[in-house]
């Protein structure tokens, strides 16, 4: 047995005595730009595969939601830095080891192509739309003629994103929950289960574009499942290091968040609730949709205040 | 050249005067540290074992919180010695977080804040504030790529540990055993 004491005092604000330096901002930001990865991603593969006049929804109308959205998501980043005058620094270099540098450029060059990709669809969601200015309408007309290219490039910038959202945990070493390499496909799968959700959330009642989602996001909680899994069986077969973090979810002090916010609400329980809508049993989308949502934030929340609580 | 710094848990009575000294050294905020003192003991009554050992930011040669810095403000001077440039840190946090030592803070102005080595004091020969004031003189500062320097002698004759080793960071703070 090892005890070990500091006595000489350290209270460094943050750190000790346990790390709790990434409070809500980071897991909110993280949820956001895997909710509008997802939702850009969903829309450019349709777009791409020449579906989309199909899924209007999906393709057309949730993604005019995605640039606020993202902005949103930046404005908590920018809330989390210490030192925010500096922020600009962050674009002064380009760090290939770094996941936030990754993070930052991939949002400086996605942000003003999610405001195109919205601003091309918004006439055909919203017919009555009048833009202020010819101009504008002339530029819009002017961009659609690039659909394709433009689709290529959100899909490869969206899918950076949504990998950048759990890659940013899990290149810490010193973390034991996050070093592990599930979780760039765990929060890309949330992130489009997510986005489901989102787009569920505006299908009209008895669509087929809704029937189509339910099955989209069951498939979709069913590998979330899967990697869950695998996420725990991965810390327990580890080092002695991940193994003790994956008590934390296993009979520590986030077990019962982990296993009822993100598995049973967030996982189990919408999945049930999307079997039931497809055997035609009616069930107001709304309740699997927001269970998905919360527990798609609180996947990020939960993973990012047990990483910071487990170490060496 | 690297240098490196050996801590001679033999000597090391935990007196503090290492912490102080940083504090006053580099003007370090109240309520924060650089450096601390840990008193770890080891086995089961009544075979224990005390070991007490000053820490603080390891200097790792292969250290993440350069990786991981998005701006390069966390980098590697001459000498191997880890600083951070406060006018490049945006405070985004991620090199605490990656710090398996936990030896970085948030300075009450938003930058990240560390050991140094006392930097201003090795650019002029002196040793860093903790070696010069400590009372038992158990720590020790040098370049470990010089074979004739006394740290580079001292780990040739002791037996030595680094703190998490198989982090892989490759810590410069030696633990004398």
């Amino acid at each position: 047995m090892i005890e070990q004491i500091i006595t000489s005092g350290k209270h460094n604000i943050g750190i000790d005595p346990v790390l709790s330096i990434w409070p809500w901002e980071v897991p909110a930001d993280l949820f956001l730009a895997g909710l509008v990865s997802g939702l850009l991603i969903i829309s450019t593969f349709l777009t791409l595969i020449g579906k989309r006049h199909d899924y209007p929804i999906a393709v057309k109308k949730a993604p005019i939601f995605a640039p606020f959205l993202l902005l949103i998501a930046l404005f908590f980043l920018f809330l989390d830095l210490s030192h925010k005058m500096y922020f600009w620094q962050l674009y002064t270099n380009i760090r290939w080891t770094s996941p936030m540098s990754w993070g930052a450029w991939t949002y400086l060059f996605l942000t003003p192509l999610t405001f195109i990709w919205a601003a091309i669809h918004l006439k055909t969601a919203y017919p009555n739309w009048k833009w202020p200015y010819e101009w504008m309408e002339n530029t819009i007309e002017y961009l659609k003629q690039y659909r394709t290219g433009l689709a290529w490039a959100i899909l490869g910038l969206s899918l950076t994103l949504s990998m950048y959202t759990g890659i940013l945990l899990s290149a810490f070493n010193a973390r034991p929950i996050w070093n592990s390499a599930i979780l760039g496909p765990l929060f890309l799968t949330s992130g489009l289960t997510s986005a489901t959700a989102f787009i569920l959330l505006n299908c009209p009642k008895g669509s087929n574009e809704k029937k189509l989602f339910c099955t989209v996001s069951l498939i979709s909680l069913g590998v979330q499942t899967f990697l869950i899994i695998h996420l725990i069986m991965g810390y327990l077969s580890s080092d002695l290091a991940q193994v003790k973090a994956a008590d934390l979810f296993l009979g520590g002090e986030f077990t019962t968040s982990f296993w009822i916010m993100i598995v049973a609400l967030g996982t189990l329980i919408p999945a049930y609730l999307h079997v039931l809508y497809l055997k035609k049993i009616k069930v107001p989308v709304i309740i699997p949709s927001i269970l998905i949502l919360t527990g798609g934030f609180f996947l990020r929340y939960i993973l990012v205040e047990a990483g910071q609580i487990s170490h060496w | 050249m690297r240098y490196a710094m050996a801590i001679d848990t033999k000597k090391c009575v935990g007196c503090s005067d290492c912490v102080v000294a940083c504090q006053v050294e580099n003007n370090v905020p109240i309520g924060h540290c650089r450096d601390w003192v840990v008193e770890a003991t080891s086995g089961t009554y009544p075979d224990l074992s005390l070991e007490i050992r000053s820490e603080r930011c390891n200097h790792c040669t292969n250290a993440p919180c350069v990786r991981c810095c998005p701006t390069e403000a966390s980098h590697i001077v001459d000498g191997g010695i880890v600083v951070v440039d406060h006018d490049e840190c945006i405070g985004c946090k991620a090199c605490i977080t990656s710090c398996p030592y936990d030896a970085r803070f948030v300075h009450p102005e938003g930058y990240v804040d560390k050991c140094t080595f006392c930097i201003h004091r090795v650019e002029k020969g002196e040793n860093p504030a903790c070696v010069s004031v400590c009372p038992t003189k158990c720590m020790y500062f040098g370049d470990t790529d010089d074979p004739n320097s006394e740290i580079s002698q001292l780990l040739r004759k002791r037996k030595w540990k680094t703190l998490i080793p198989e982090a892989g960071t490759e810590p410069n703070i030696y633990y004398l055993t």
